[in-house]
């Protein structure tokens, strides 16, 4: 039987055709990205000064100004959010990749995965009638309940597989040296997936991040500093939207910049998680 | 029967090893059978055949151990495997002594001629000679089958050949003293003598293994306390 | 060759009820396994551990019989068997490991220095700190070091220690492995080689300072010369530490125990020296599985 053919040479064919298509599909699917990026940095590098870092946003009409509130607004919501969402949602996550095969594990996950199906703007609304309608006003505490929320069965989903996939004979080798069952997972299973679960929380922080829609009803917007966590609170996403949709020139050239900020932050969280990690791992 | 291995290959291994060692068992009677005529019937021709064939016994021994110790370096035998392989490696050693013996017999055949005399003595060696065969006979069967019983009965007529042989010398010894040209002679039948009562004992060797190979018994230097349990 | 069951004179067990038949039984004896109290054994060593009617389940799946076994102070105690035949959940069943699987039940009584380990007041936790346990695929934690990995079961605990420092050598010295991780220490624990691990997990159950050390297969994920290491160290081991190996490779029972038990389905067949068991068993099924006649 000889080693060379016809045949050959067609699946050589075949073979490169396929590896050349899934390269063109590869930078099909980065161009949106990309062209994002460059986009946003392109319009938004204009409106960039110190003003826009310090200043309150001008009365309607004026120009000049900034988003100082807008943008410790959205540190101080994903901040309270994540204050708010982490722990529960990683504890729901141990609780998952413990008990996750009993019945009762099996509605738990379902849920999650109802919860994290459940359009922003729906979350935004429940919030709004639980805490907003009865305490009388938009304010700061309720808007991170909603981004909490929202960032719950995410953070749950990535700490129960993550936690899933340490192995077993990790356990196995901590309860055979005499460790409770408790300290075996928090201090063998949990230390060896926290890599992975710091990496899936960034990114759930990250997301939570650029939610508009449920901001809306709960923390609405405010011209001014807010002072308290039960007080309107500006954010990026929501003062993007309102500057975006205006006729003022002016503060469209803000929002683009707001824009870029946004996608900057986002970008910068996603970079130090990776960074983390990959210390991690070269530690070990 | 017992259950094969699941390796068919090494139970082919130790059927050959089998064959080969009762091929030689075989030979080896037949040796002695005809040195033991030959001497009989004074028939130099066949004890120059005999002599001839341990050629071929030497040849098995040195096949058999070469097997022996290919099964042992690729299988690692244990329990019964084990004291199978190592119980014949050690048969083919009492066997070739015998096949030895066998030619040394028909040696002193040769010397003696067609002559004939010391009938008596002569007849007695026959005896013994015959007491000692069977001995053989029956422990190289007592191998096949596994038969530790027929073992333990071969050791104990080993007590009978070492009687022949204790009455045999003194008559012969009487005889030289009576007739001085008898010496030659004499000799001669004693060393027959000596040769048979050596076979003898070999045939108790490959009984005490047979028995050894059976029960996981060591039953060597303990012939009396075997026979007296039994 | 068919095999006759006569005792042997060597210094073994006294015989069971039915192990003794005539010559022409293929299928010796059946019925139970011995209690504990019918296995009388020749030798001077004291019972450190036994199982006394000993059944397991997995839900309502039986998976251990009533087994009887003692468990001799100081010596090499190999556990075989094919697959399935309850092996390793007898020696989980030993430092009550078994019960951490779902589902899982054990009854009857295993004794450690005469104290029943499933009595209602006792700690499984402590148990396993008397009891330590070594597996097949190497197991050290991939986020500590060398040194924190031979501490682990100590910190993990929250035991203090003074003399960490010189537990962790004593430790390594003892499993061969000093020499060579001695500039290392702070090395992953992960970034040895597969026999390295495995001596680095026996390591870290020596610093436990354990009476009994439990290790099921232990070579099967190493190579022949990481083995031998391992065989060699357990040589070494006997002398302070009751051992008990649950082995699938024959061949290394034969090496490494004093003393041989076989198992099948459930079931002990046939306890004894492991020289005896391996030149003259005495059960039938015993001499089929070690010569390769089983299936």
């Amino acid at each position: 039987m000889s080693l060379s053919g016809e045949r050959h040479a067609l699946r050589k064919f075949t073979d490169r055709a396929f590896s050349a298509s899934c390269v063109l599909a590869t930078i099909i699917a980065l161009v949106p990205l990309f062209g994002i990026l460059y986009y946003v940095a392109a319009r938004g590098i204009q409106g960039i000064n110190l003003d826009f870092f310090t200043q309150l946003p001008k009365p309607v009409g004026e120009t000049g100004g900034g988003m100082a509130n807008a943008i410790v607004g959205t540190l101080k919501l994903v901040g309270l959010a994540s204050v708010m969402g982490i722990p529960p949602g990683v504890l729901a996550g141990i609780y998952l990749a413990e008990f996750g095969q009993t019945r009762t594990g099996s509605v738990v996950r379902f849920s999650a995965d109802v919860l994290s199906g459940i359009p922003s703007i729906t979350v935004g609304i429940f919030v709004y009638s639980l805490v907003v309608l009865a305490s009388k006003t938009f304010s700061a505490f309720a808007g991170a309940l909603a981004l909490a929320v929202i960032m719950l069965p995410t953070v749950t989903r990535t700490t129960e597989e993550l936690l899933r996939l340490v192995p077993e004979s990790l356990r196995e080798a901590a309860l055979g040296l005499g460790v409770p069952k408790w300290r075996a997972t928090l201090r063998v299973m949990l230390r060896t997936a926290a890599p992975g679960i710091a990496v899936g929380i960034m990114l759930a922080v990250a997301r939570v991040a650029g939610e508009t829609a449920p901001l809306l009803f709960t923390a609405f917007s405010n011209r001014f500093w807010s002072d308290s966590w039960n007080e309107p609170t500006a954010s990026l996403p929501v003062q993007i939207y309102t500057y975006a949709v205006s006729p003022f020139e002016d503060w469209h050239r803000q929002a683009w910049a707001a824009a870029l900020v946004l996608v900057s932050l986002v970008l910068i969280l996603n970079i130090s998680a990776r960074i983390l990690v990959r210390n991690r791992v070269k530690k070990q | 029967m017992e259950r094969k291995h699941t390796d068919r290959e090494y139970d082919r291994e130790l059927d050959t090893l089998r064959e080969q060692i009762l091929l030689m068992g075989a030979k080896v009677e037949e040796m002695v059978k005809n040195a033991l005529l030959a001497f009989e019937t004074r028939n130099v021709e066949l004890a120059r055949q005999t002599i001839a064939m341990d050629r071929q016994i030497d040849l098995l021994e040195i096949d058999i151990d070469e097997m022996c110790i290919k099964v042992l370096a690729r299988r690692q035998p244990v329990a019964s495997d084990l004291r199978f392989v190592m119980m014949t490696f050690k048969h083919v050693t009492d066997l070739e002594r015998i096949g030895d013996l066998g030619v040394n017999m028909c040696e002193r055949v040769l010397e003696l001629g067609e002559r004939v005399v010391l009938r008596d003595a002569a007849a007695a060696v026959v005896r013994m000679g015959s007491v000692a065969q069977q001995m053989l006979h029956d422990a190289l069967d007592a191998f096949v089958a596994s038969d530790a019983h027929k073992a333990q009965e071969v050791i104990r007529r080993d007590q009978q050949v070492d009687n022949y042989y204790a009455q045999l010398f003194p008559e012969l010894v009487t005889s030289m003293m009576q007739d001085p040209s008898l010496v030659s002679q004499a000799t001669k039948l004693q060393s027959l003598g000596k040769y048979i009562e050596r076979v003898a004992d070999h045939a108790t060797n490959l009984a005490e293994m047979v028995v050894y190979m059976v029960n996981g018994q060591d039953v060597r230097h303990h012939a009396a306390e075997a026979n007296r349990e039994n | 060759m068919s095999l006759s069951l006569e005792p042997p004179d060597a210094p073994v067990l006294a015989v069971s009820r039915g192990a003794a038949e005539g010559k022409s039984s293929p299928s010796a004896s059946e019925g139970r396994s011995p209690s504990t109290s019918e296995i009388a054994l020749n030798t001077k060593a004291n019972t450190k551990m036994r199982a006394e009617n000993l059944s397991a389940y997995f839900g309502k799946s039986q998976v251990l019989k009533g087994i009887a076994l003692p468990i001799l102070e100081k010596k090499v105690t190999a556990i075989i068997g094919p697959s399935g035949c309850g092996k390793s959940t007898f020696i989980r069943c030993l430092n009550r490991m078994h019960e951490v699987v779902p589902n899982a039940h054990v009854s009857g009584e295993v004794t450690l220095d005469g104290l029943n380990v499933y009595g209602r007041d006792i700690d499984p936790v402590r148990l396993r700190r008397r009891v330590g346990m070594v597996f097949q695929k190497p197991n050290p934690f991939p986020t500590m070091s060398i040194r924190d990995n031979v501490l682990a079961g100590l910190r993990l605990n929250g035991i203090r220690v003074n003399d960490a420092e010189s537990r962790v050598e004593r430790a390594l010295h003892q499993v061969a492995l000093w020499d060579e991780v001695k500039d290392g220490l702070d090395r992953a624990g992960t970034s040895l080689s597969g026999g390295q691990q495995q001596r680095l997990c026996i390591a870290r159950s020596l610093a436990m300072e354990p009476e009994v050390i439990l290790m099921d297969e232990p070579c099967s994920a190493l190579d022949p010369i990481a083995t031998a290491r391992v065989e060699e160290l357990i040589h070494e081991l006997r002398a302070d530490y009751t051992i008990v190996i649950v082995t699938h490779n024959m061949q290394q029972a034969a090496r490494v125990a004093n003393y041989t038990a076989f198992f099948y389905l459930g079931e002990v067949v046939e306890f004894g020296k492991t020289d005896a068991i391996f030149t003259h068993p005495k059960q039938r099924r015993t001499e089929d599985y070690i010569t390769g006649r089983f299936g």
